[in-house]
């Protein structure tokens, strides 16, 4: 008889850049005109939608841990664990590192309050672009205003990269988080690899 | 490129955004009262105004969120935008519908 073989299902998930990893890891540029791209794969991500006043909006903000994100760009919480991105005026994304548990606590605190929370971590996935030409690459197809005295480290921005719609958060001076949908990121991985060969050369005169 | 300004996020690319035809057109208080016509109207006749128009626009590809702006169709200069459901800051044409007389 067949031997039935049960596997954690943990050790099955594929994240969608994976296929791209060695790629990514060659495509990156060292140096003053120095731009890397990298995956982080699994990150735990909620969607919440609450209106602001209202008690489920208060319940959940307490539930991350102190408040949501009130206009366009804002992001609470912090980066290493977790944060709350602004989506629109009642609807937000919560991202933590892979394995935080965060679903249940939010559920719980929403109660039976108008709202939503839902687990949304298989939809997108999150690129890091990170060196000083990392700004550079994204002006290249992003026609947000990204410069440093209006996109501050610590925001985020529903915008469109190339024809891609995504989410571009900004976690440092000189790096970027893109969290495109799954379905996206093969694409969003190629495209950034592309606009990054420049920098591999001298700059031109 | 145009910059649109959401009245939610701001400035951004004309390409973030969707068009949503005509603003302000009321939904009848009793549809089944309406005789094809009048519903025909309703449906499909719009103002088709040279100059000031007031429009409604989603911002698909950003917070999600439909509001209204005025803009002049001729020169395709947006001339304010508001929320749904404020006031319209400025006065566009109100002539009715024209056609359909035929």
């Amino acid at each position: 008889m067949a031997k039935q073989v049960l596997a954690e299902s943990s050790t099955l998930r594929t994240s969608p850049l994976a296929h791209l990893g060695s790629k990514m890891e060659q495509g990156a540029v060292r140096g003053d005109r120095g731009v890397e791209v990298r995956e982080l794969a699994f990150t735990t991500q909620i969607g919440l939608r609450a209106e602001p006043g209202s008690a489920a909006h208060a319940a959940l903000a307490s539930a991350v841990g102190g408040a949501l994100p009130a206009g366009v760009g804002e992001v609470s919480g912090s980066v290493e664990g977790t944060a709350v991105l602004w989506l629109g005026p009642d609807e937000f994304l919560a991202v933590a590192p892979e394995g935080t548990e965060l679903y249940s606590d939010l559920v719980a605190a929403l109660g039976d309050e108008p709202g939503q929370v839902i687990d949304l971590s298989a939809n997108r996935t999150v690129i890091e672009l990170s060196g000083p030409m990392a700004r550079d690459v994204l002006e290249k197809g992003c026609a947000a205003d990204l410069h440093p005295r209006n996109f501050t480290p610590g925001s985020a921005i529903n915008t469109v990269l190339g024809p891609v719609p995504l989410l571009l958060w900004k976690t440092q001076e000189q790096t970027f988080r893109l969290l495109p949908r799954a379905s996206f990121a093969d694409y969003t991985a190629r495209w950034l690899l592309d606009a990054m060969t420049e920098y591999l050369s001298p700059e031109v005169d | 490129m145009m910059l649109i300004e959401c009245p939610w996020c701001g400035p951004r690319n004309e390409t973030e955004y969707g068009y949503g035809g005509e603003a302000h057109v009321a939904y009848p208080e009793d549809p089944h009262a309406l005789t094809d016509d009048e519903w025909a109207k309703f449906l499909f006749y719009r103002k088709n105004t040279r100059g000031p128009l007031a429009e409604r626009w989603v911002h698909s590809a950003g917070c999600r969120r439909w509001f209204n702006a005025i803009r002049d169709t001729t020169t395709y200069e947006f001339l304010a935008v508001y929320k749904p459901g404020t006031a319209q800051p400025i006065s566009t044409t109100t002539a009715q519908a024209q056609g359909g007389t035929k």
